[in-house]
């Protein structure tokens, strides 16, 4: 019988409600209403994989709503995915609070800028902090990008802004990330790989 | 990793020296518990510090933090001496045969060709000796003292189990044990995994380390075997697929070495990357080089790469000299930078000496931090009192900080450690409004393209001729780009042995990097992970977990580069007449016409084992390096050096070379060997570790690991304890010559103090979890404490060996 995890769970709670039902007699239909299903029943159900260490545990997340237009889902529970052949269902102490992460107080909501001089953030809205990171990068990179080295050869470099990229970020993001630099001329690129 | 995680269950031997998986990759360590259950496999334990990991070993070894090459030399010169090897495995598989140049020398402790002044080596004498057809030269009875085989002899006789002793400090009944069991699985049918990490890499004779378990798993014939290799225990999740895509400045992605001044043109940078075999009749597959670079370029500039432009090979970069994130802060440090970005990256907290990042930040016009998470770099502006002593007054520079979304928020590969790229799907919308990392760079490239296409500027033609057909621009799609990555046909690819079949159609996504052409007419992002995305679908999305060799190959679970091979050099599992050297574990076989067997073949599939095609198919020689040749920057054999902080102010291999005391080759930045503390002052080892609870200087912002771990601790042993009238539990200050930290001193049994070269070392270990921002208990940085100074190959920096003293607070 092909069953995913949530109708197991939907078929076992119904299950347990029906049989202790008939033992005292009374009406199923009646009887079946009153059990609490489990609330992962009713969850969405996202395989993913947990972002810590290079064992990539699968993961299976569960978040209320179904993902329709206009919900905001949240996530209730984040739980190992059996069926990853490396994890088989387990996650460690890191990952088993995953969701404490997701949900961190710490999280960031907006973008925001700290002025030259000043001691606070102030927030700005995105279009504000992409022209105003941008104008920075144009003008650095007019000002020192090197078509050529003293030797004459061209080298068409962008070597005064650096870039250390995330080795949490996925490999498309990853992609992109390292076509885009290339393509402006950044050198000072390195990763988490190194440290 | 050159295999994967489920096939640590295969291993005879688990071998783990420089990591401690029990604690740092729980999940993964479970298939070395299989392997003892159901092998009856020995689990050895080699670290400063005995951890989880030791705990449930059959045998554990103490040793001295970085002496690790000492130690693994005196393994080499054990089998060596013993003839604990495989030998028809060394005889074919490796170059033991091959003749060094005669004029390759190793005195007291420096190598042929050293330039004091320059701290690097001049390596003409580094390689083989060759005939007049270019091939190199070989002795098969192994006889000749030039030999590799000869070589290896003479230069590890020096590392007997006393000299072993003596500069480890691990007792010589101990490192004798360590040595059988290693040396057990020189038998063909028997194999041992080694599983490494981060105690390994960082030191500043980090490659070196590596190096040493090469020659090994060489001499014992267990490369290539299921439940042998050199597994790498990697960092997060993705560091294995960020370091293939190369988001660092040497490389493009796929390994592709980067483009240097010293490649004026297309020809000449294709010249030197393209290597000729070295051996008679071998793949020497990186020949195909320009294939993979040719697809590289027409992916990114599409029909504004042509024959014409050198396929806009001037679009690139050129590299000028060191570019890592040592240097990167050096150059910052010394006011060169005028900006700076942080994608989900922490380095006030992760880079080596905070003060030196610290201030090197302070010197930039801007700074960007895309992160999910409020990180301690992005408010290094910021006082907290003692542990971040600034003056935000005094600090000019501008930082943005830009909200990313995590993992759950987005969909997507990773790729783990053993290779196996897999999907994710999105779950929720990230908070308020963050934005994915895709989403944030498309957004600052459009910007920029836009600006440069209205005012112009500094060669604008990269930028505007860049590809970008993503159905929507400001928002390319994780599924287009990997498409992307995968690369497809331009034009139909025929076969080269006969032009008039279709290989791939037109427009259609490419199977494998076989299909890759060097005249334009294939695309590719990153040639390993070809076949990724293929004309069949989403290969990195296949969910069958079904394993019918029961070796947990799972090919049929994502996908593995290359070409969904889960085990490296597999070939190297059977015999030269092709059959496996166990038969009860077979990866790969001859069968008369073809390889096959449970794993995609390593070789060219139709090779005949009489045409003698070794397996190292990536190495122009065919066969595996004993001899590295002049690939590493301090030798072709790995030398013990000390850590640039030593205990004992000399080498005890070459008391009397000064020059030799530590990696003569490593980088030193002026005002770092000034910050080198010296054991009079600093006279206990320190090594930082990671707690099971913690992960980087990420989960402390996560409310039930700072639960579960709150704040810093520093644990030394019970004997040290009493010498500096410390009781577990009081508040203690570590120095080191950069600085101090303050943690909650905890005493253990778990780290002894080492006899060494006849002195009495303690060693100090530091978690590196915490800091300033987070739902811990606000502490210190422990990288207030470490050296900047990095391996000579890998600049990682030396994290792992460093001196401090200790006192109560």
């Amino acid at each position: 019988m092909q069953m995913n995890r949530r109708q197991f769970f939907k078929i076992c709670s119904a299950g347990l409600g029906g049989s202790s039902i008939a033992v005292m007699g009374f009406s199923p239909t009646a009887a079946l209403a009153e059990v609490r299903t489990f609330k992962l029943a009713r969850a969405t159900e996202t395989r993913n994989i947990c972002p810590y260490c290079s064992v990539s545990c699968g993961v299976l997340i569960y978040s209320t709503g179904d993902k329709s237009k206009n919900s905001q889902g949240e996530i209730i529970h984040i739980e190992g995915d059996p069926d990853n052949p490396v994890n088989r269902g387990t996650l460690c102490p890191k990952g088993a609070g995953l969701r404490d992460m997701v949900q961190s107080a710490n999280r960031l909501k907006w973008p925001e800028v700290r002025e030259a001089g000043s001691n606070e953030w102030k927030r700005i809205s995105w279009n504000e902090a992409i022209e105003r990171i941008a104008k920075h990068m144009k003008a650095d990179r007019d000002k020192n990008f090197v078509a050529q080295n003293k030797d004459g050869v061209t080298v068409n470099r962008w070597p005064t802004t650096g870039f250390l990229a995330s080795s949490a970020a996925s490999n498309e993001a990853g992609y992109l990330t390292v076509k885009t630099l290339r393509a402006l001329g950044i050198t000072a690129l390195d990763t988490q790989a190194r440290i | 990793m050159t295999n994967h995680w489920v096939d640590i269950k295969n291993a005879d031997v688990v071998f783990v020296m420089g990591g401690n998986p029990a604690e740092a990759h729980p999940c993964g360590f479970k298939w070395v518990i299989e392997a003892k259950k159901n092998r009856k496999a020995k689990l050895v334990v080699v670290d400063p510090r005995f951890n989880r990991t030791a705990s449930v070993a059959d045998y554990y070894a103490p040793i001295r933090p970085g002496t690790d090459i000492a130690f693994l030399g005196g393994v080499i010169n054990y089998l060596l001496a013993n003839d604990k090897l495989h030998h028809d495995y060394v005889k074919a598989y490796t170059n033991a045969s091959f003749l060094i140049d005669e004029g390759f020398k190793f005195e007291d402790g420096i190598f042929s060709g050293y330039d004091e002044a320059k701290r690097a080596y001049g390596k003409d004498t580094w390689k083989y000796q060759f005939d007049k057809d270019g091939f190199a030269k070989v002795d098969e009875t192994l006889q000749d003292p030039n030999c590799v085989f000869q070589l290896l002899k003479k230069h590890y006789s020096r590392y007997t189990p006393e000299t072993v002793s003596k500069v480890c400090g691990t007792p010589k009944d101990a490192f004798l044990k360590v040595c059988e069991y290693i040396a057990s699985t020189a038998a063909p049918d028997r194999t041992m995994t080694n599983l490494y990490a981060l105690g390994w890499t960082e030191h500043t004779v980090g490659s070196q380390n590596i190096r040493c378990m090469a020659i090994i798993q060489l001499l014992l014939g267990n490369m290539g075997m299921a439940g042998g290799g050199i597994n790498a225990l990697r960092g997060h999740a993705n560091v294995q697929g960020i370091t293939d895509f190369a988001l660092y400045a040497q490389t493009l992605p796929g390994y592709l070495s980067a483009p240097t001044d010293a490649d004026p043109d297309r020809a000449t940078y294709l010249g030197k990357r393209t290597p000729k075999a070295l051996r008679p009749g071998q793949m020497n597959f990186p020949q195909n080089f320009p294939k993979w670079f040719t697809s590289l370029c027409k992916t990114w500039y599409g029909d504004n790469a042509t024959k014409d432009n050198d396929f806009a090979y001037d679009y690139l970069p050129k590299l000028s000299g060191a570019s890592d994130v040592l240097s990167i802060f050096n150059s910052m440090y010394e006011g060169k930078m005028t900006g700076f970005f942080c994608q989900g990256f922490n380095p006030l907290a992760s880079v080596a000496n905070k003060k030196k990042v610290g201030d090197a930040l302070a010197k930039l016009k801007y700074m960007v931090v895309i992160d999910p998470l409020a990180t301690d770099t992005s408010e290094f502006w910021k006082p907290y009192g003692e542990f971040n002593a600034v003056d935000p007054a005094q600090i000019p520079t501008e930082v943005f900080r830009l909200p990313a979304n995590l993992f759950a928020e987005h969909a997507g590969t990773f790729t783990n450690s053993g290779r196996v790229v897999q999907w994710r799907w999105k779950a929720v919308d990230g908070p308020g409004d963050s934005k994915d990392d895709t989403e944030i760079i498309a957004a600052l490239f459009l910007k920029l393209k836009e600006m440069y296409a209205k005012d112009g500027g500094a060669f604008p033609e990269p930028i505007q001729k860049l590809t970008w057909a993503y159905a929507q621009p400001a928002k390319p799609s994780p599924e287009e780009l990997l498409r992307e990555i995968n690369g497809k046909a331009l034009a139909d690819v025929l076969d080269p042995k006969d032009p008039t079949k279709v290989l791939v159609k037109a427009g259609d996504q490419l199977p494998s990097f076989a299909m890759l052409r060097d005249d334009g007419s294939t695309t590719c992002g990153n040639w390993i992970y070809c076949g990724v995305w293929s004309q069949a679908g989403n290969n990195s999305a296949r969910r069958d977990p079904s394993d019918p060799s029961g070796l947990g190959q799972t090919l049929n679970w994502g996908f593995a580069w290359p070409v969904n091979r889960r085990i490296l050099y597999n070939r190297a599992s059977a015999d030269l007449a092709g059959k496996p050297w166990d038969p009860k574990r077979p990866v790969l076989r001859w069968t008369g016409t073809a390889w096959g067997g449970n794993d995609v073949p390593d070789m060219r599939p139709d090779a005949k084992p009489e045409e003698n095609v070794m397996p190292f198919i990536m190495n122009p020689e065919g066969v595996g390096r004993l001899f590295s040749r002049e690939l590493m920057a301090e030798g072709p054999f790995p030398e013990h050096y000390e850590p640039f902080e030593t205990p004992l102010d000399k080498n005890p291999m070459h008391p009397n070379n000064p020059k030799a005391t530590s990696n003569p080759a490593a980088r030193v930045y002026k005002g770092d060997m000034e910050a080198f503390g010296k054991a009079k002052d600093f006279p206990y080892v320190a090594t930082t570790y990671r707690l099971t609870e913690h992960f980087h200087y990420w989960t402390k912002q996560s409310t039930i690991n700072a639960i579960m771990q709150p704040e810093q601790f520093v644990e030394i042993g019970e004997e040290l304890a009493q010498e500096k009238g410390i009781k577990a539990g009081d508040r203690v200050k570590v120095r080191s010559n950069r600085g101090f930290i303050r943690g909650v001193a905890v005493v253990t049994k778990r780290i002894k103090a080492l006899d060494v070269d006849g002195r009495k070392v303690h060693t100090v270990g530091i978690p590196t979890h915490f800091g300033f921002k987070g739902a811990t208990k606000p502490g210190f940085i422990t990288n207030t404490l470490t050296p900047f100074v990095g391996d000579a190959n890998t600049q990682t920096p030396e994290y792992k060996a460093f001196l401090v003293n200790i006192e109560k607070a």
